[in-house]
């Protein structure tokens, strides 16, 4: 996908969210780190524009939740959280790059219960490449990619890597589960 | 026994050359170049008179070895009688010989304190039981180390005390040190001083200095040693009496000594292996084997002791052999007790002083050997036709390697544990028997 | 990114680079104090074992907090409560901890170099929580976070740190992480109280208060106390306050923006006046706030072990 590929599907998810929800009341957007929350900036901006309203938006760092955390000796470099408003009762849409095992949507779902009790949690992906290993499923795809397991599949966004695409490094070496 | 071809180094008698050495019943009975086996059996015959038979003669070849009078370690903790878990007599004198060691002299700081004829002869009979190394028991100066009352020395002196000292303490109060002196002077023994003001070392653990600030130990300075050794050396002055310093370990005290022996005050020293080679340094990391009182101290004092060891300021090397258990050694730093163990490094680590020029061989000797017997004023030191036969034998390239777990002692605290050292105290002999041979002659 | 050791047994040893790993690890756990549900999963499960020799309700509770916010469980033991009794050697000490294989272990003690002969003997990690006047790294570390906090960057900055340096491990390790990141120190306190060498370490040296703390960014006060083994070192408090204490007079020397600093617990009225320690200008809570986050930073770089993940 290129930037103006990139640009089309983020429109459309825009529209398909306002849609769900019949417009922005007690919706919030929460970006999971760290491509995602470019993307839930970028949705954000969209989604104003077309409600002409502000929606709250919040960072959300899931590097406390992962469930393979202590195995590492090297930890991964965190960030902060930052939800700056009550999530009690709101309609939460978490955005993230790319859908793949689950996992990181898992461990972000579990922060979010420790903040408040959302009214929802719904998902925004821009790439869905499959391979669940848990029960989750997002609302709205940008692209659904099938991938080997073994392949890279790799979301570049201008605000962090200077260029908007998404590429596909197929590999045929085996790599560690 | 015949001694052959060794280099027999005597500084007693200004010897250094190639030459045998004939022992018959304990006793030096000749030295001299080519003693044959036939002389030996003339010797023997003309000593044993008309009963005389043809006598077997063990040859011990020395060839690349050094011969010299028997080492004696002037200061060395036996722990008997009361901490025979840390050591014994017997344990202590089977280190001592398998160092190079063929007497020791050990300090009173025992339970009960050697301050009494009974156990002045019990450390003497353990010895003789042993039957290893020769003891010389130095008795305590104050009842119980206490430093309130003088001990009995000529009664001490009678039951084979050789020199009085309270070490492990001071005698702190300078009234009791003066009549020591004066007594002890009277009766021809020596006193050997424990410098230490206890109110100024006021419980450090290490040297007063940048080390001790880095690793947040609380330091004794050095002034601590040097203001009692400056009162030796006053007391020993004004009264014209003897006295010892031990373990001197500051570069200012010895200067004091160095003058006050320019001045003729009778006052000697000695100096310890560790105090000669490490500093304070070795004590980062909190290694308690590097805890010892007086402690390590900074990178001039062991150089300048060095100098007075080339200089004659320093007139023994003497060990401070000082084992302890685990239960004493592997605990918090502040905790352990101070010491280390030495006499089964002290002869290799001064040989490694002579392989690095700080002595010469007839130096190094006299420290170990000649002045050592001065000191005490005990017999040794001496390769002379007539005396006991206590001769120490040294490979000078034999290399080792020091390994605790082979020491003879029941101490393993050492911070020498994996040093490679040249040269080694190889054979021991005591009143002409072999007490001790090392695994590489056997 | 790691910390290299699995110890953290004192800033001297530590690169500039570890210490800022923790910095700003610590920064990214405030945030969880302030929830309604204070706690991460992160080590749920794990056990932590605060070994504390020498009393210590602040620090220790600290420790405590940072945790079970982490969701890990925390035993305390203390030289009183425990079965360990005083005089068994430190090697059984350690075999014993080993034994109830706890996954990391913090230690106070009163003798230096302890928690260093502990690390070495056990597998598990090991913090030091302060040990004799040797070292108290969280504490540099906290400090050095509010610093950074409240004034943007470390290298370059005034600091002055006075009281009892001598007895100090506060004063060292701050000492050397300051240095280290950039920060120039002048220490402040009597003869009597300044260690021998110290000038070795980089740092200026003032005998008087007042010229110490002249210019200063961050002036850091340390807890003085008159116990048994320095009773000499110092006439009285009374006298001690009268020449060392800060006090609305005296601050006037250091910067108008200065940070008044504290490790705690404060003797008001000897090392700082009671209206200096709640003036604006007194960070002395936040280093209190700071302090949980960072010794939760601290428990997650050093807890696991095992394969680096992918």
């Amino acid at each position: 996908m290129d930037a103006q590929g990139i640009d089309r599907s983020l429109a459309r998810i825009a529209h398909a969210i306002l849609e769900k929800y019949g417009g922005v009341q007690d919706v919030a957007i929460i970006g999971v780190r760290t491509r995602g929350v470019f993307l839930a900036k970028r949705l954000r901006d969209i989604m104003t524009l077309v409600e002409n309203r502000e929606i709250p938006l919040g960072v959300l760092d899931i590097t406390l939740y992962r469930d393979d955390l202590t195995k590492m000796r090297k930890k991964p470099l965190m960030a902060k959280t930052e939800i700056p408003f009550s999530i009690d009762g709101k309609r939460l849409m978490l955005i993230d790059d790319v859908l793949f095992t689950g996992r990181t949507v898992r461990a972000a779902m579990d922060a979010l219960i420790d903040f408040g009790r959302p009214r929802s949690i719904g998902l925004a992906v821009l790439v869905d490449r499959g391979h669940r290993e848990l029960p989750i499923h997002a609302d709205f795809v940008g692209l659904r990619i099938p991938s080997t397991f073994e392949d890279d599949v790799v979301v570049r966004l201008s605000e962090y890597d200077g260029v908007d695409e998404v590429i596909v490094m197929k590999t045929s070496k085996v790599k560690k589960r | 026994m015949l001694i052959r071809n060794g280099r027999l180094i005597d500084p007693s008698r200004k010897l250094d050359v190639i030459g045998d050495v004939l022992i018959i019943d304990g006793k030096i009975a000749a030295i001299g170049t080519n003693l044959g086996k036939r002389s030996a059996n003339r010797f023997s015959a003309r000593l044993k008179g008309a009963t005389a038979r043809r006598a077997s003669v063990q040859e011990i070849d020395a060839e690349g070895l050094i011969v010299a009078p028997g080492f004696i370690d002037i200061h060395t903790h036996l722990r008997e009688p009361g901490f025979e878990y840390k050591e014994t007599v017997q344990t202590g004198a089977a280190a001592a010989v398998a160092g190079g060691f063929c007497a020791v002299a050990c300090m009173a700081n025992t339970a009960p304190v050697n301050d009494n004829a009974g156990i002045c002869s019990f450390i003497k009979e353990q010895a003789l039981k042993a039957n290893l190394a020769r003891v010389y028991p130095i008795a305590a100066i104050s009842v119980g180390i206490k430093g309130e009352q003088l001990t009995d020395f000529s009664d001490l002196l009678a039951a084979g005390a050789v020199a009085f000292s309270d070490d492990g303490k001071p005698l702190s109060n300078p009234a009791l040190m003066r009549r020591a002196l004066e007594y002890a002077s009277s009766l021809g023994a020596t006193i050997i001083s424990h410098c230490e003001d206890l109110e100024l070392a006021a419980g450090g653990v290490a040297n007063e200095g940048f080390t001790a600030t880095i690793l947040g130990l609380r330091g004794s300075p050095m002034l601590a040693e040097d203001l009692l050794v400056a009162r030796e050396i006053m007391l020993a002055e004004s009264l014209d009496a003897r006295v010892h310093i031990a373990h001197l370990s500051s570069a200012r005290a010895l200067r004091m000594v160095r003058e006050a022996k320019r001045r003729r005050v009778k006052v000697s020293a000695e100096a310890t292996p560790h105090h000669l080679f490490l500093g304070e340094e070795a004590l980062l990391g909190y290694d308690t084997n590097t805890k010892v009182n007086p402690p390590l101290r900074g990178v001039a004092d062991v150089q300048a002791l060095r100098e007075g060891l080339g200089d004659g300021t320093i007139d023994c090397i003497a060990s401070d052999h000082a084992p302890h258990s685990s239960i004493e050694k592997d605990v918090e730093f502040d905790y352990a007790a101070s010491g280390m163990v030495g006499l089964e490094t002290t002869v290799g680590l001064a040989l490694r002083l002579v392989e690095e020029g700080i002595l010469d061989w007839k130096t190094l000797v006299a420290k170990l050997s000649c002045n050592p017997a001065r000191v005490l004023n005990i017999p040794g030191g001496t390769l002379k036709v007539g005396v006991e036969a206590d001769l120490t034998l040294l490979d000078p390239r034999l290399e080792w390697v020091v390994d605790k777990e082979k020491f003879h002692s029941k101490g393993r605290n050492t911070p020498f544990q994996g040093w490679c050292l040249r040269g080694k105290a190889v054979m021991t002999i005591v009143g002409g028997a072999i007490k001790f041979v090392d695994e590489s002659i056997r | 990114m790691k910390l290299a050791a699995k110890d953290l047994l004192g800033i001297r040893e530590m690169s500039v680079a570890e210490i800022e790993l923790i910095l700003d690890t610590a920064e990214s756990f405030l945030e969880i104090s302030t929830r309604d549900i204070k706690k991460v999963p992160t080590l749920r499960g794990k056990t932590i074992i605060n070994f504390f020799f020498e009393a210590s309700t602040r620090t220790r509770t600290s420790f405590e907090i940072a945790g079970k916010r982490l969701s890990a469980d925390t035993i305390n033991i203390s030289a009183s409560t425990s079965a360990l009794i005083k005089g068994e050697t430190l090697l059984d000490t350690a075999k014993n901890l080993e034994a109830m294989n706890p996954d990391i272990v913090v230690i106070r003690h009163s003798a230096a170099g302890a928690p260093h002969s502990i690390a070495k003997r056990i597998k598990q990690g090991v913090i030091n929580a302060g040990d004799g006047a040797h070292e108290h790294p969280t504490q540099a570390l906290l400090d050095m976070m509010t610093i950074r906090q409240k004034k943007g960057a470390l290298a370059g900055l005034k600091v002055a740190i006075v009281g009892d340096i001598a007895h100090s491990r506060v004063a060292r390790s701050n000492i050397y992480g300051l240095t280290k990141m950039g920060a120039h120190i002048t220490l402040g306190a009597p003869a009597t109280m300044m260690p021998m060498g110290i000038a070795q370490m980089g740092v200026n040296i003032s005998y008087s208060l007042e010229e110490a703390i002249t210019d200063a960014d961050v002036v850091m006060m340390l807890r003085v106390q008159l116990e048994r083994q320095n009773r000499h070192t110092f006439p009285s408090l009374r006298e001690y306050a009268s020449r060392y204490c800060l006090n609305t007079h005296n601050i006037k020397n250091a910067k108008e923006d200065v940070l008044i600093m504290h490790p705690g617990p404060l003797n008001k009225g000897v090392e700082i006046a009671a209206d200096i320690a709640d003036s604006p200008q007194s960070v002395i809570l936040e280093q209190v706030t700071n302090g949980v986050a960072l010794r939760m930073a601290v428990l997650y770089l050093l807890m696991g072990g095992g394969d680096d993940a992918n």
